[in-house]
């Protein structure tokens, strides 16, 4: 045995060290190095809009952040709560129906149909999802890959909500920035919403029931309770999407129960990084617009995508995201073991 | 007279199209969600054998189930295996490997119309004074047969044998000298073959078309969660339940209703009993 072996050895970076705690405040150094990444997401976000000039792509950009809304909150309630939910497009289809409804048949304006619609429907759906919570693992992902596809199927068969036209006529947001905004500020306050609700104490009792519901229960906190409110947080996110997205459209139809709505989100997830809640976002600013550039190869870009989801599962499952903090968190050297 | 008769074709549709699922699920704990997908590439490389090269139907279905059953265990070897025990990285692998092959199908002009295979008879019966055609028929026969064959298969031959000790428990079956890796490549292979097997007898009675292959996972699914993942017997029973539910709502409610039994029924038994008719009770593994 003369080979050497290698091992890669990480060490955290001493302007990582340093701002660990309130010494952070010491220097601009320390500050900006905790603050820029987080700024220069929002600014840019905030910039992008006056950046791109095309209306085709601000569209495409209002659209990543809807779908982000929906991945962050699958990645949420997939490594937060432990509830792995592949029905996302249920949340889209019921916020969308809603909001529709309220629209068209009460007259709301959309900037309140929006927000109501979005309450109403996250107490639907967590209310029709309640018998489902107690289930774990791939039984809860299949109830749920069900709920979106049976929802659609009902509208069709009982030809009930527009059945298989839809709604039409929902009346557009007015202006033309303000949906835009509305899109890249939800999703903002979204996911550093729920990244500060993970680390409150409420963050941990929602963590243990991923890890080990059963402690959980023994130290008498009600398990589905706290499983309730996570998919409530995660509707939350979701039945915003679908109210937004039926508003941009002016249109509310089955396709808003489609399969996409779930299986995009979990890509993004995949891609981004899974366990950050800003990976999920990430991924969805790469995804979206990716898919867009791949437009023209038409049915083809799915089978794009599908490879580059496998790929990313079977060699780097940690996603671009952690990848990416690690980098910027640590440093590596080859150590001679 | 018409319930009972579709309702039997129905049922051993049914079951024909979930058993490759069955299989490999009971064998390797593996959802392999690209099943529909495995079921339409054996209809279209048939097509293709019997159509643009001209070979015998015979020659172009055993051919192809061969492709299929390689197909599949090319995929395990290739991808599954790097993330077996990961059950939500199972099912989202597959699933995207399952689109990738049909959407790569819909996107090299494998759509529309006009894809069909012919029928193994033209004969037409009558049963319990309901015309049936020969090929229906024939699929009720042929499918039993295939049920009995790998039932045969399972309990009389030594891999079948250590195929079913891998399902019962895998840790024993490796203790006693089975490959467990080899065993699962062997049911990914056998199960893809199922698959093809159902749609060689299924396909001829309408169009291949993509979205085949979608509606296929759904009844896969739908029969082998109402019969308990993992449970062969159940998977049998539940696709007479489903089917028969299929055939009733379709004659009294419309055709429109035939898709939400379905998945109604699997809806109500995930939520009350999730380990299906027949499944083994492991109530801290699936609820809290």
């Amino acid at each position: 045995m003369n080979q050497k072996e290698k091992r890669k050895e990480r060490l955290d970076r001493g302007i990582k060290v340093r701002c660990d705690g309130i010494y952070a405040l010491m220097s601009l150094r320390e500050m900006a190095y905790l603050a820029l990444p987080r700024l220069i997401l929002i600014v840019g976000l905030m910039v992008a809009p006056f950046w791109i000039t095309q209306e085709y792509w601000q569209r495409v950009l209002t659209v990543a952040c809807v779908y982000a809304l929906l991945a962050v909150g699958f990645d949420f309630l997939a490594h937060y709560v432990g509830l792995v939910s592949l029905g996302g497009a249920f949340f889209v289809g019921v916020g969308g129906y809603v909001s529709a409804v309220l629209n068209t048949s009460l007259g709301l304006h959309p900037l309140l149909s929006i927000p109501l619609a979005t309450i109403i429907s996250s107490v639907i759906c967590t209310v029709l999802l309640l018998p489902c919570l107690p289930l774990r693992g791939v039984y809860f992902a299949i109830a749920t890959l069900l709920y979106p596809l049976l929802a659609g199927r009902i509208i069709e068969a009982l030809n009930i909500l527009g059945g298989t036209d839809g709604i039409r006529g929902v009346e557009g947001i007015p202006g033309h920035y303000t949906p835009i905004y509305i899109a890249i500020i939800s999703g903002l306050l979204f996911m550093f919403g729920l990244r500060r609700l993970v680390n409150e104490d409420i963050g941990l009792v929602l963590r243990a029931v991923k890890d080990n519901d059963q402690s959980v229960r023994a130290s008498g906190i009600n398990v589905t309770r706290y499983k309730a409110l996570g998919v409530f947080l995660c509707a939350l996110g979701g039945c915003f999407a679908g109210a937004s997205l039926v508003h941009i459209y002016m249109w509310a139809g089955i396709s808003l129960f489609a399969l996409d709505f779930s299986i995009l989100p979990i890509a993004a997830t995949v891609v981004g990084g899974a366990y950050t809640l800003v990976g999920p976002f990430l991924g969805c600013l790469i995804l979206v617009p990716a898919s867009e550039f791949l437009r023209e190869f038409g049915t083809l870009r799915i089978v794009f995508y599908s490879f580059i989801l496998l790929a990313f599962i079977v060699l780097k499952s940690e996603g671009l995201f952690n990848f990416a903090q690690r980098k910027y968190h640590q440093f590596e050297r080859w150590v001679e073991v | 007279m018409d319930v009972v008769v579709y309702g039997v074709i129905n049922s051993v549709s049914l079951a024909l199209v979930a058993l490759g699922f069955a299989l490999v699920y009971g064998i390797s704990r593996l959802p392999n969600f690209a099943h529909g997908a495995l079921y339409v590439t054996t209809g279209f490389i048939t097509w293709s054998f019997l159509k643009s090269l001209g070979l015998n139907y015979v020659i172009s279905g055993v051919l192809a189930l061969i492709i299929t059953g390689l197909v599949g265990a090319g995929i395990y070897r290739a991808i599954l295996i790097r993330i077996r025990g990961m059950a939500i990285s199972e099912i989202i692998a597959s699933y995207a490997i399952g689109l990738a092959i049909l959407e790569g199908f819909r996107y090299w002009g494998f759509k529309g119309m006009t894809y069909t295979l012919p029928t193994f008879t033209k004969k037409t019966f009558i049963l319990l004074d309901v015309p049936v055609d020969g090929h229906r028929v024939l699929v009720v026969v042929l499918g039993a047969f295939v049920m009995f064959l790998l039932w045969a298969f399972t309990h009389y031959t030594k891999v079948g044998l250590a195929l079913r000790g891998m399902a019962q428990d895998e840790r024993a079956a490796m203790m006693l000298g089975i490959d467990s890796d080899l065993m699962a490549l062997l049911a990914m292979g056998l199960g893809s073959a199922l698959a093809g097997i159902s749609a060689l007898f299924l396909l001829p009675l309408g169009n291949i078309v993509v979205e085949k292959g979608y509606d296929v996972l759904i009844q896969a699914l739908a029969v082998c969660i109402v019969g308990g993942l993992g449970s062969w017997a159940g998977a049998i029973l539940a696709a007479f339940i489903i089917g028969f539910a299929q055939v009733v709502s379709t004659a009294y409610l419309g055709a429109k209703f035939q898709m939400v039994v379905s998945l109604i029924a699997i809806l109500t038994v995930l939520i009350l009993k999730p380990s299906g008719l027949f499944g083994r009770q492991k109530e801290l593994e699936e609820r809290v």
